[in-house]
């Protein structure tokens, strides 16, 4: 069987009508991750001793959190009940409004989805919000009932929800259990059947869509594309449409799981594509790859540039530590684009860099993969996003780091990037967000039913308000059936102020915020409540204060120890008790010293974070 | 390789792990089966075969338990005749012996100090009949004056007393109480712990269940620093974090050991010891000890190496809690790391906060630093 199934996939022509291209979408934890590993395991790409879960999930903090953050493919080969031998290429997507972008194009490059609905969860939030993502795209969308098997599993509810919420036909629906194996055949035969198959002229100018990128440290930069028309061999020479630049390929090839070479790649194919460049920020997901010679008279549509929309710095939680702080960003920026910086000073927390981000689950992410991956002990400013302002002599700036607020006697006029805000709700949770809107100043609304029951609504809201502290107070209010996502819009005047927190008397730049006039007071207390719950206690009393320009606007203390200490110390009470001093110096060890009080790195986020989490 | 300690000679510990009973608090090793104490005793000796050379001399012994006076007093003779027959026990040495109150009289206490013991150590606890019944032990508060004035009337002049405070539904006043009734004999030396709950015991569970209510912090360290007072005020030297002697040559000379990483030689299960940069320790299961023995092994559950960092470590813990302190020089000597400078801006810190003293070269915890000392050594 492997080996049949080798020789399929090492096959040079495959006639586009034996392709399908899909992914799979549903709202978190419906089963995406299990069904993919079982239609993986179902068509023999990988032994059983071989195999774990979360295939594709490759990170160890995809795994934890179970999340999927880059996306992935994989072809499957699939002799079909017609007897005929087909490629099924499945394209894993990230699943957060973080990387909304990656998802679409990602889907642009597929012919159909599965949608895939809990049977005992029903239709949720994202999987309305996927829905209207593959719409967009007019993809095939294959509805399927998962978790059958369980006993709170309600399918004529779900088929009900199909028909009204989603207005699909209820009657296309599979219904399967990934976890117990159970429909994987049906829906291998329904992807064959009603997905169609990719449409392409092979004989036209190479146009190819690149969904991702991803960094080998063998091979520089695999590009992960779908080819739409023409075909692509090594040696030929190749043009990004959107920046110019050339490359000859050194190879193509299918995903396997791992790469497996392939003399082309031609229309209608998803695959990968080597070519000699140095780092996936040399690469643009959404870019179309072209010939040189021959190229396409128009880029594919849909290609964005992606711009940082939050702002950071990152210190060594141990200053001699800044080189290897440098080394770990320079590898680590080598497979994200996405993330950008440059060379930061802080008063208080010494040399650093300051990073923008994509959104806050960005910014977790490569918080984390820097511990983890590259063991650094870092500690992140509280995020900013980027400010405009204008001064008095007429000039210009843009400020994303508070520690470079504008002297307030030189600024003319103030301005905060805004949003505006697509919701999708049921009715009855109408009220609720729009009294949360109004709170983060949202203004100009506008409000559509969809259908019956479930209301779209809009919103122009300052960015600050959305990335901080909102979406998972929507997520609360709505219960978890809300869908929300955002534009960019444009740069409003707004009544700014730099809120400074002081510990011990000396002000630490880094836990400084930009925030609006109106809710400055609130803001600080909220942000001294939260550091006296970060900050560990220490033998001398801690006063946190919150301040804007020389006026205290908030205030808490952190009560002393006055007592910590072991009663016995003999023999057998040393081993035990050196231990636990060795796990709490290396605790200390993770957090900063701000003259004598040592702040962890938590207490950094925390301050934008609302109370009910 | 350290200039700064009491003694060089090597510390032995003899742990006699029987209980007549289980105190609700404790969680030392110990069995109630008395009928295993000739199969202890036998394995005990073999023991000592085994660890002869281990120090060029010893000056002091310390016989803890356990109750070592669950063990006739003619028993416990022996044993010390056998230790000073294996190893090299220096005249003028210290050698203490545990006891409590309800096991001893004065001709048990006679016989112990004509066998040798110069230091007893009374497990008094308290002398308050209801605190005593919350710690669960077998005597009342008379039992506990009767062994000491015992200890007295037997002629031992360097007479040590174990209290407890923080014991549920202790006030102030009653923990008062029972210091002044254990100063009424003048004791050498006291021992004062806080009461500490311990996994697993009768007591922990009972807290757990929200049965009792332990002391908070605030009233912990009122206990702690009115201990201090109170003791300081009638002459006694608060040498470590709950130890108090009359006089400096008066402090257990065998503790300080464990805080000097001066060697020690524990025998018996559960026993630990040190030498060098190592520390191993005896099995907590008399009969694995005993069979561990019979077949000519070392009834060694675990050791660690410790290395410069670790030693460092504890270095630093140790001299936090005693009056002793650190010797800032000798402290460089041993570990490469000059307190009085390299560690600055931590130091001057803490004597800000007056947390520490510089007498010298010598830093010292005040009587606050004592309090938290646990903490000292993470700077």
């Amino acid at each position: 069987m492997q080996n049949l199934f080798a020789a399929l996939l090492r096959q040079i022509i495959i006639a586009m009508e034996n392709i399908r291209n899909f992914s799979i979408i549903a709202h978190i934890d419906h089963g995406k991750s299990t069904l993919a590993d079982r239609l993986i395991q179902h068509t023999g790409m990988i032994e059983d001793r071989n195999f774990h879960d979360q295939l594709l999930d490759n990170m160890d903090i995809e795994r934890e959190r179970g999340i999927t953050i880059k996306s992935q493919a994989v072809a499957l080969p699939y002799r079909a009940k017609d007897g005929r031998d087909y490629i099924l290429n499945l394209i894993d997507t990230p699943g957060h409004v973080d990387f909304t972008y990656e998802v679409s194009r990602s889907l642009a490059s597929c012919e159909g989805v599965l949608l895939l609905i809990d049977a005992s969860q029903g239709v949720q939030a994202q999987t309305i919000a996927n829905l209207y993502l593959a719409m967009e795209h007019n993809l095939a969308v294959i509805p399927v009932i998962n978790k059958i098997d369980l006993l709170t599993a309600d399918v004529d509810r779900v088929l009900e929800q199909i028909d009204a919420e989603l207005g699909l036909d209820p009657f296309s629906h599979i219904r399967c259990s990934a976890k117990q194996g159970i429909g994987i055949e049906e829906v291998l035969e329904a992807i064959v059947e009603r997905i169609p198959p990719p449409k392409g002229d092979p004989s036209k100018p190479l146009s190819a869509l690149i969904f991702d990128a991803q960094y080998d440290s063998f091979r520089g930069t695999v590009i992960h594309c779908r080819v739409f028309d023409g075909a692509v061999r090594p040696g030929d020479v190749i043009r990004f449409m959107s920046s110019g630049t050339t490359y000859r390929v050194e190879e193509v090839g299918r995903f396997a799981l791992a790469r497996l070479k392939k003399d082309a790649l031609c229309a209608g194919e998803v695959g990968y594509l080597i070519a000699g460049v140095k780092t996936v920020a040399d690469v643009r997901i959404g870019d179309t790859i072209t010939h040189d010679d021959r190229p396409a008279g128009n880029a594919l549509p849909g290609f964005k540039e992606i711009k940082p929309v939050v702002f950071s710095s990152i210190y060594p939680i141990s200053s001699e530590d800044y080189g290897d702080l440098a080394t770990a960003l320079e590898k680590y920026k080598l497979n994200d684009a996405s993330l950008v910086y440059t060379k930061d000073s802080s008063v208080a927390l010494g040399l650093g860099f300051r990073c923008g981000f994509l959104g806050l689950l960005h910014l977790e992410i490569v918080q984390e993969r820097l511990e983890r991956e590259f063991d650094q002990a870092i500690i992140l400013s509280v995020p900013s996003v980027r400010y405009r302002f204008t001064l008095k002599d007429g000039s210009v700036v843009h400020v994303d780091n508070p520690a470079n607020y504008p002297d307030p006697a030189t600024i003319e006029k103030a301005e905060e990037p805004f949003i505006r805000a697509t919701m999708i709700m049921p009715e009855k949770y109408l009220g609720a967000v729009m009294k949360l809107c109004t709170e983060k100043r949202g203004v100009s609304s506008t409000m559509n039913y969809l259908g019956p029951g479930r209301v779209e609504l809009t919103y122009e809201m300052p960015l600050a308000e959305v990335l901080f502290d909102f979406y998972d107070r929507f997520k609360t209010v709505t219960q978890g059936y809300g869908s929300f996502d955002y534009d960019l819009i444009d740069y409003r005047e707004g009544r700014l102020v730099l809120l400074d927190i002081l510990v011990n008397g000396e002000k630490v730049d880094a836990l400084s915020q930009i925030v609006h006039r109106d809710n400055a007071r609130q803001r600080g207390v909220h942000a001294c409540e939260k550091l006296k719950d970060e900050i560990p206690r220490q033998q001398f009393k801690i006063a946190i204060q919150g301040a804007i320009g020389g006026e205290i606007i908030s205030r808490s203390t952190i009560s002393p120890f006055r007592k910590d200490v072991t009663a016995k110390c003999y023999g057998g009470d040393i081993t035990r008790k050196r231990k636990l001093l060795e796990k709490q110096k290396k605790g200390k060890k993770r957090m900063k010293m701000v003259g004598t009080v040592s702040i962890p790195q938590s207490a950094f986020l925390a301050v934008l974070q609302s109370d009910n989490d | 390789m350290d200039d700064n300690r009491i003694s060089t000679a090597a510390g032995l510990y003899i742990h006699v792990p029987f209980c007549r009973s289980k105190c609700a608090y404790c969680d030392f090793y110990s069995v109630t089966d008395v009928g295993r104490i000739d199969g202890y005793l036998e394995a005990l000796s073999l023991e000592m075969e085994l660890y002869r050379g281990f120090a060029p001399v010893f000056d002091t012994v310390y016989m803890g338990g356990g109750t070592p006076s669950c063990l006739p007093a003619d028993r416990l003779a022996d044993v010390l005749a056998r230790l000073r027959s294996a190893f090299p026990v220096s005249p003028g040495s210290e050698i203490t012996v545990e006891v409590n109150p309800g096991d001893v009289d004065t001709a048990c206490l006679e016989r112990l100090r004509e066998a040798g013991f110069n230091r007893v150590s009374v497990g008094v606890q308290s002398f308050d009949d209801a605190i005593l019944t919350t710690l669960g032990r077998r005597h009342g508060g008379r039992e506990g004056r009767e062994a000491v004035d015992a200890a007295r009337r037997a002629g031992f002049d360097n007479l040590s007393i174990d209290l407890i405070y923080g014991v549920p539904g202790q006030s102030p006043e009653g923990w008062r109480e029972t210091m002044e009734s254990a100063l009424a004999v003048n004791p050498e030396h006291l021992s004062c712990y806080e009461l500490t709950l311990e996994r697993g015991t009768p007591l922990h569970r009972r807290v757990e269940a929200g049965q009792l209510t332990l002391a908070d912090e605030d009233e912990a360290y009122g206990f702690f620093s009115a201990t201090s007072e109170f003791l300081e005020g009638r002459g006694y030297i608060h040498y470590e974090v709950s130890n108090f002697a009359r006089t400096g040559a008066l402090i257990s000379r065998h503790n300080h050991k464990y805080w000097d990483h001066t060697p020690y030689l524990g025998l018996g299960p559960s026993a630990h010891s040190f030498r060098g940069c190592r520390r191993w320790w005896n099995r907590r299961d008399l009969p694995r000890y005993i069979s561990d023995l019979r077949a000519g092994r070392a009834p060694v559950d675990g050791q660690e190496e410790l290395s410069q960092e670790q030693l460092r470590m504890e270095a630093l813990y140790f001299g936090f809690r005693t009056k002793r302190g650190i010797h800032g020089p000798a402290f460089r000597e041993r570990f490469g790391m000059d307190l009085l400078r390299e560690e600055g801006a931590a130091l001057r810190g803490l004597r800000d906060e007056g947390l520490i003293r510089l007498d010298g070269e010598v830093l010292t915890p005040t009587r606050r630093g004592l309090a938290l000392a646990d903490r000292l050594c993470l700077l």
